[in-house]
């Protein structure tokens, strides 16, 4: 490992000449290679080329967003760690704290389902156990086309089914998550996995390589030809020759990933090690060059001493392999004997590759033979950054002022309801999240299908909320306010349980940002996102950028997905949202408006994405999470639930059926006639208005609520009782009536999804 | 108290739970390696569930050759009380300290949810606490839970009441006749499917299965396997 400093490196036996078609191979632009040559002060070699490839992607980055990801809010008392690591950090009490992070995994997915989805998982388990935490919930955020089509069916079934044999093997429970299906998704599904883990703060350890001569080692599983290029095929459109690039998808082995977490977990308590990082996209390369970069020091690795998974490899193979479950692990230098027997317990190598040096170079050597030597901070910091030109779509502006063809009249409010309970996307999500492990860890406190998933804190008394959201209807026919609906809506998610929301992760899923019209959805979004957060407290902690989410029938809808944590003081006595009690009080928190616009009842019922979407009023929205929480924390609620896609009429309905699990639901009596009394009945039972909630309480506590409401400034509505077990929804309307069993409700909304996907 | 032997193979993922479960029942509950031969004068074997080694070949078919499996056996016909949870349960029927076998679910899907099961047999180390009769709600997550066995086996089954657990109402792997846990003939080893340490707390959801760890800790319930002698093990630390 003493390679000829300085004098550059040397294209390894058998490279192929660096062309401008190699270079274009690369998704490299002709101004980012003259940039690179610059850089070296020479033509690159073959192994350097892939190096620049994989790190100036936009996937490892973000040089088409880093401007507007830093108008986030990033701060605040709570936070430990910030954007930039493998996970974000936020504080909890009695010394504990809380990582977590969201990632896509999109483009694998759309070609090789079950494994692309698998590895989803097993990346952001590794981001979480990296920082010291141990993993507690998955949740998953994904989005299909309509499932009326065959590809659609296959790419869920095997993306769920993946999702769940890999999480369920590696022992995380999942909580929850959502799914949407619409017809911009059909050529290309999202699958973003977020992973919430648990540790003690004085256990925190970074991504930072440090201490000259410390040793770096490759720990884990041997490196292959599998996923060579992954971080560049994430950047780019989806096309029909995608299909190809199906043997570059990993293949995830979650049997080696329980045994890696073990190893990490005791490794970096250990105290032998000071830097731990995921071999994710981009390998090798990115983990070493991240890893140095971060810790402001040059790495030297000789490829040769990499186990690899066959002979032959080059150094242009071994650098760029995203071979799965795999770490590199910075230890100090007279503690390698240790790591190797930690490692060796849990039945993994751990294989001395390079070595921490003091001249800032990134070097990789064949033996002796040098093959890559760039500067490690410029290979980070010098990547271009890009300021696309943002204009919105008139066709949009056009949509967002249409209105639904009135030659479609629509049907009774019975048989609305009933028909918005058996869409896909608001129907329940049981046939999903049964093939997912949700109680291992035998911490669960509210499974999936309530509004945010609850895990209690062993030896503790509070416990952490969790969930992921986004509605990119709004998003596309307004993308400012579809960017603060989706962290409004994660934040009366988590408020619902009685937690506090403390933060966000992002999952920014957007069309290629080269196109005027979807930088501008991307900045809008975020600005959206940026104001929520700031008005809700809940700084961004980190996230993905997705970009180049299109295929040959265009860009997919505009997704950022948010991820939220919350702290439940005290976890005994987090909320559940379906009704539990005969006799109890319903209230309706907040006020409806006739805002229709990109509604579920226009789309299922007209087939019609268009109008203004609904506005939030973000310190309506903040006054409603604090009553949630404080009324949660009195222990006045039996249940809340919030109202979003589907309005009132569907959170009641979600209401009164109850568990998936319950024998039966509940009958509800709803009074709405002298509630919002200038609507129409299908505006008050299906307006999306935002700040809303429905909460049911015992009849004693009635008195308290409206007085605490009153104490919040939030409109509470006295509406109805709970009535008896598996006993008739009822809603009174000045113009109308809903009245139906609830098993009715039941029937259609827990068989839809299983009734499409033939079960 | 007595001292319950946690055994670790290398993909156990409810080892943690169960050790939590046993201890919160008032047992000294310790982890043993699964390469070590020494169970520690363990009273209780508990084998936890999880994906021992990936289950890759097929769930348990690994985990049996174990180096700590000959200890589990010698502590069986000692008469020592072990107990299986899922894939525990599956380990014991390869090991043969069960009869039968669990096969896919028939559904060919992951099943997590929770699951109503009658207790058929109260006089088992590990369901002595309950009422025979008595139906629990305690959550189930497996893909291979469906017990099968030959009619044979299913006869002595039955003639000699060595069903512990049965499903009511939803049997969700379809296993033969509804069968969620057995036990052996002598009624010391006990393997069931679903997970009693995930429901040992009314947070949790309920505390149907905490139980199945008092047992463990009731008089007579257990009686010391003083035959197994130790040969250099030691705790795993996790």
């Amino acid at each position: 490992m003493t390679g000829s400093r300085g004098k550059g490196a040397t294209p390894f036996p058998g490279d192929p000449p660096i062309t401008p078609r190699l270079v274009q191979e690369h998704n490299l632009t002709e101004a980012e290679y003259r940039r690179i040559e610059g850089m070296l002060g020479r033509r690159p070699t073959f192994a350097e080329l892939g190096i620049f490839s994989a790190l100036w992607s936009e996937h490892c980055s973000y040089k088409h967003s880093k401007p507007i990801l830093k108008t986030f809010p990033t701060t605040g008392p709570h936070v430990v760690q910030g954007p930039g690591e493998n996970a974000g950090v936020l504080r909890l009490p009695d010394g504990w704290a809380v990582a977590f992070k969201i990632e896509s995994h999109n483009h694998p997915s759309a070609v090789e389902p079950y494994q692309g989805a698998a590895t989803g998982a097993g990346g952001i388990l590794r981001d979480v156990f990296t920082m010291g935490a141990r993993p507690v919930a998955l949740l998953n955020s994904l989005r299909f086309g309509p499932l009326e089509e065959p590809r659609n069916r296959y790419l869920f079934a095997g993306v769920v089914r993946g999702i769940g044999d890999y999480g369920n093997c590696v022992g995380v429970p999942t909580l929850g998550g959502e799914v949407d299906f619409a017809s911009g998704y059909s050529g290309n599904p999202l699958v973003n996995a977020m992973c919430v883990g648990l540790l003690k703060e004085r256990e925190l350890i970074t991504a930072a390589a440090h201490g000259v001569g410390n040793v770096l080692l490759a720990v884990g599983a041997r490196t292959g030809r599998d996923g060579i290029h992954g971080a560049s095929f994430a950047s780019e459109e989806l096309t029909h020759e995608s299909e190809q690039r199906r043997p570059q998808v990993q293949v995830g082995d979650p049997f080696t990933e329980k045994l890696l977490l073990e190893a990490s977990l005791e490794l970096i308590h250990s105290g032998h090690i000071v830097a731990i990082q995921d071999m994710g996209a981009a390998g090798l390369t990115s983990s070493s060059a991240e890893m140095a970069a971060r810790g402001g020091v040059g790495v030297e690795i000789d490829l040769s001493l990499v186990p690899t998974r066959e002979p032959g490899m080059t150094p242009y193979e071994i650098l760029l392999s995203e071979s799965q479950e795999r770490m590199l692990v910075v230890a100090k230098a007279d503690r390698v004997a240790e790591v190797q027997a930690i490692a060796a317990k849990w039945e993994l190598t751990a294989t001395p590759i390079g070595r921490v040096t003091a001249d800032g170079y990134y070097r990789a050597t064949w033996k002796q033979q040098v093959v890559v030597e760039i500067p490690g901070q410029r290979l980070i910091e010098d990547c271009p950054v890009y300021h696309p030109e943002a204009a919105e779509d008139p066709a949009i502006a056009k949509l967002r002022s249409a209105c639904p063809s009135p030659a479609s009249p629509l049907p009774s409010p019975d048989e609305a309801l009933l028909r918005l309970l058996d869409h896909p996307s608001l129907a329940s999500k049981r046939w999903l999240f049964e093939q997912y492990d949700s109680t291992v860890q035998a911490s669960t406190v509210i499974a999936p299908g309530g509004d945010a998933g609850v895990v209690r804190v062993r030896n503790a008394e509070f416990g952490i909320a969790v969930t992921t959201d986004c509605n990119s209807r709004y998003v596309l026919l307004n993308p400012y306010e579809g960017g603060k609906a989706a962290v409004a809506e994660a934040a009366r998610n988590i408020a619902c349980t009685g937690a506090r929301p403390l933060g966000i992760t992002d999952c920014l899923n957007f069309g290629s940002p080269e196109r005027p019209a979807v930088f501008y959805q991307f900045r809008e979004a975020c600005r959206g996102i940026a104001d929520a957060c700031r008005a809700l407290s809940t700084p961004v902690t980190g996230g993905n950028v997705s970009f180049y989410n299109e295929s040959p029938t265009g860009a997919v809808d505009p997704t950022p997905v948010v991820g939220m944590v919350g702290l439940v003081s005290r976890v005994d006595r987090a909320v559940p949202s379906h009704a539990r009690q005969p006799g109890d009080v319903v209230f309706i928190f907040g006020d409806t408006r006739p805002e229709l616009g990109g509604s579920a009842l226009w789309e299922c019922l007209h087939g019609f994405v268009g109008g203004e979407p609904p506005a939030v009023d973000l310190a309506t929205e903040r006054r409603l999470v604090d009553l949630l929480v404080a009324g949660a924390e009195a222990g006045l609620f039996r249940s809340a639930h919030d109202c979003s896609q589907g309005g009132l009429g569907v959170a009641v309905a979600e209401v009164a059926m109850g568990g998936p699990y319950q024998p039966a639901g509940f009958g509800l009596d709803i009074d709405l006639t002298s509630y919002a009394i200038r609507l129409t009945p299908y505006d008050v039972l299906f307006s999306e208005s935002h700040g809303r909630a429905v909460i049911t309480c015992p009849p004693e506590r009635a008195s308290a609520v409206l007085a605490l409401a009153q104490e919040h400034g939030v409109p509470a509505h006295r509406a109805g009782a709970v009535g008896p077990e598996n006993g008739v929804l009822r809603v009174r309307l000045r113009d109308g009536a809903i009245e139906q069993p609830v098993a009715r409700f039941r029937e259609v909304y827990f068989e839809a999804i299983p009734r499409r996907m033939g079960d | 108290m007595k001292r319950v032997a946690v055994v670790v193979f290398p993909g156990s993922n409810c080892d943690a739970d169960t050790l939590d479960a046993a201890q919160a029942a008032g047992s000294d509950a310790y982890y043993v390696w699964h390469r070590d031969t020494d169970l520690q004068q363990a009273d209780v074997v508990v084998l936890p569930g999880g994906f021992s080694y990936g289950d890759y070949l097929r769930s348990g078919a690994i985990a049996r050759f174990s180096p700590v499996m000959a200890a589990v056996a010698e502590h069986t016909r000692a008469g020592g009380p072990v107990l299986g949870i899922c894939n525990g349960f599956q380990i014991l029927c390869e090991a043969g300290l069960l009869p039968g076998a669990l096969m896919r679910n028939a559904g060919l899907k992951f099943l997590s949810r929770p699951v109503r099961v009658r207790v058929e047999a109260a006089d088992t180390p590990f369901t002595c606490r309950y009422e025979r009769g008595e139906e629990l709600v305690v959550p189930i997550a497996h893909g291979d839970g469906r017990y099968v066995a030959d009619q044979k086996t299913l006869a002595e089954l039955r003639a000699n009441a060595q069903v512990v657990w049965r499903y009511v109402g939803d049997n969700p792997n379809s296993s033969v006749d509804g069968i969620a846990g057995v036990c052996n003939a002598a009624r010391n080893v006990v393997g069931i499917m679903p997970h009693p340490e995930r429901r040992n707390a009314p947070a949790l959801g309920g505390q149907d299965g905490a139980r199945v760890f008092l047992s463990m800790e009731a008089r007579n319930a257990t009686q010391p396997a003083s035959d197994v002698r130790a040969v250099g093990g030691r705790h795993l630390r996790v």
